[in-house]
């Protein structure tokens, strides 16, 4: 045994693309009472480019690696954003991480956002709890590029006002002219004025064009069950509609076996799926 | 099917002591020889050691749940049939140390561990494990990404088939159309035929080193006849086997997800995994870490891991397969039906190997051809 920069033996001679390398954690915020934001910068200086909707593998040293989906503006290469929950060790550990402390990743993994396809159309965002992380970068990218899109509307549910990510920016998000943004929880004390509610209430009461709509929706999965019940209801093509699933992964690369769901890989084929194309698995209970 | 002996390739019988002799041969070249070898009444797959033979007169039964070594009386090389593990555990070991981590006060050091890569010779794989395989190659080359690790094991791994002269009890690859007759896929490839004529070795070159390493063994050209009995060989062994897959049996699993089959077997079901260890194919892994006392130091380690475990599937909120029956019908799903759109072909190569270290004896044969006989 050996320890050196990269393996030979694999054909073209890649590096093995389980090994990650080192990044430093420049800010640290607080979303939620168990949701943390990181920014973290590249120890080797190498730019980070993605696209939105796609993840990475977040080691922390001697704990374990998770996958993580990358929260932060797409067009910004040396500060990569990750928002985190946690709901797990390796994720705690994340949560619990310093301004200077050290993660390794790797990445970015899996099919992004068809931000591309958007264009021209209506675009839907719909997004439940901690759903809006992977959410983000497409709507940053949709308002730095808003000229590409007809409306912009991002439908966010929550569990409680408390439970609301980014919640200074999706109050600035619906003071804008350009997009429209409509919020719900499902509980609320008194202090709360805006609406309580399933998202599909507002999936239900969004002004978009169906016939020239594409959406995308993250979160729960039953969530996201109904928000594409209620948009085809609407009239939203199958094929229009993509949704981001979330499984065991211990790899990312298609290796590891763990994130199969019927025959797709959700680390190679997804996260992100265009339901028309997945929604026989839809039907299927613990596939 | 049994084809005619590859006319290109000049056939040559061999002693039965060729088949050592080929083993010596191949370590002077400098190969790292996995062969047969007889440990705690099972077959092995070991290197070869200096004072090793390869093991005579050995044959096994093989049931449901049940597997014994016999003895055949005489000094046939290669009667028995799937060993409990095949190459798979040389090509992609049980576990494997990714890298090492190391923090200091400003620092973090990722370290990967990297095996040199080894000059192996897989010797006497049978035609479903070289089938099982060219499948491990698909899988840890998939187009975007490639294992350094097993492709330093396997890229230039030396590859001598036998084809077997007797059907295992519990074997079906005549109906996955993996065996026991194979054309491709090694250097050389080695028929023993017994008890027809002298005892004796046919052997193959299936590749420029292959027939050169051959030109070192002892030997004789092959004839018509030994070709002739050969395919007759071959033709009974396949004759032999009384499991047949349904030939549809990938479209049919995936029209019954809800079949009433998956609770039957999920009621024998133990849910232990051993099918997925002895599987040739099964793939899947899981990763561990380890960190020394004063957390300066940790190493992250990928290990087999089973469908089967109740942690393979956990998401935050549980684990999306959390019945018996919907864990075996994954696994099975996989190997048989999901396996072609993910990969272009079936994921099993017929070696019964999961029947026979079921220790409730389930028979994916059977329970295919059940689901298929009251299909929806």
């Amino acid at each position: 045994m050996r320890t050196a920069g990269e393996r030979p033996g694999a054909p073209g001679g890649s590096a093995d693309p389980m090994v990650p390398r080192p990044f430093r954690v420049t800010r640290r915020r607080r979303e939620t009472a168990d949701t943390f934001t990181l920014d973290l910068v590249a120890e080797d200086g190498k730019p980070f480019a993605f696209a939105p909707g796609q993840f990475n593998m977040l080691y922390v040293h001697g704990v374990g690696e998770v996958p993580i989906s990358i929260s932060g503006d797409p067009a910004d290469g040396t500060r990569l954003v990750h928002t985190i929950r946690a709901v797990g060790k390796v994720s705690a550990a994340l949560c619990a991480m310093k301004r200077g402390d050290l993660v390794a990743l790797r990445g970015p993994y899996g099919k992004p956002w068809p931000t591309v396809e958007a264009e021209g159309h209506d675009v839907v965002f719909i997004a439940g709890g901690v759903g809006l992380a992977p959410l983000r970068p497409a709507i940053v990218h949709a308002i730095a590029n808003r000229h590409r899109f007809g409306k912009v509307i991002v439908l966010y549910g929550a569990r409680s006002p408390a439970d609301m990510l980014f919640a200074e920016e999706v109050q600035r998000w619906r003071g804008l002219f350009s997009m429209e943004v409509d919020a719900t929880v499902d509980r609320a004390g008194p202090d709360w004025l805006g609406r309580v509610g399933v998202v599909t209430k507002l999936v239900e009461r969004a002004e978009f064009d169906p016939a020239h709509t594409l959406a995308m929706i993250c979160g729960p999965e039953v969530m996201m069950r109904f928000s594409v019940e209620m948009l085809t209801r609407r009239g939203v093509a199958e094929d229009r509609i993509y949704v981001s699933m979330e499984r065991n992964m211990k790899c990312a690369v298609g290796f590891c076996g763990h994130c199969q769901w019927g025959s797709a890989f959700v680390c190679r084929d997804g996260p992100v799926f265009r339901h028309d194309r997945i929604a026989h698995l839809n039907a299927i209970r613990e596939l | 099917m049994v084809c005619a002996v590859n006319k290109h390739l000049d056939a040559r019988l061999l002693d039965p002591a060729g088949a050592d002799e080929l083993v010596r041969a191949l370590q002077r070249r400098g190969f790292s020889v996995i062969a047969p070898a007889i440990e705690d009444d099972i077959v092995v797959l070991r290197e070869y050691g200096p004072a090793d033979t390869l093991p005579r007169g050995y044959s096994d039964t093989q049931d449901g749940g049940s597997y014994r070594l016999t003895r055949t009386g005489d000094d046939r090389l290669f009667a028995y049939a799937a060993a409990p593990q095949g190459f798979k555990r040389v090509l992609w070991p049980p576990r494997q140390t990714l890298y090492e981590s190391r923090r200091t006060a400003d620092r973090l050091e990722i370290l990967p561990v990297t095996e040199e890569p080894k000059k192996l010779a897989l010797f006497a794989a049978r035609a479903c494990e070289i089938d099982a395989i060219a499948i491990l190659d698909g899988v840890f080359d998939n187009g975007d990404f490639a294992d350094p690790g097993y492709w330093a094991r396997r890229r230039d791994a030396f590859v001598v088939l036998v084809e077997c002269g007797r059907s295992g009890d519990t074997c079906f690859c005549a109906s996955m159309g993996t065996g026991p007759a194979r054309e491709a896929g090694f250097d050389i490839a080695l028929t023993e035929i017994f008890g027809n004529g002298p005892h004796r070795l046919l052997a193959r070159a299936g590749s420029e080193r292959g027939a050169e390493v051959l030109a070192e063994i002892a030997g004789r050209p092959a004839t018509a006849g030994d070709a002739d009995d050969r395919n007759r060989m071959l033709a009974e062994v396949a004759a032999a086997q009384a499991r047949r897959m349904p030939a549809d049996v990938a479209a049919i699993l995936a029209a019954n997800p809800e079949h009433a089959r998956w609770n039957a077997v999920a009621e024998r079901c133990l849910t232990c995994g051993n099918c997925t260890m002895v599987c040739p194919t099964c793939f899947c892994s899981t990763t561990e870490d380890s960190s020394s006392l004063d957390m300066s130091t940790a190493t992250r380690a990928r290990r087999w891991d089973s469908c089967f475990t109740i942690d393979y599937s956990y998401i935050h909120g549980g684990a999306v397969r959390a019945s018996a029956r919907s864990r075996y019908r994954q696994w099975i799903s996989h190997k048989l039906s999901t396996w072609h759109e993910q990969f272009g072909r079936a994921g099993c190569v017929g070696c019964g190997r999961c029947i026979t270290w079921c220790p409730v004896g389930i028979d994916i044969v059977e329970e295919a051809n059940a689901i298929a006989a009251s299909s929806a």
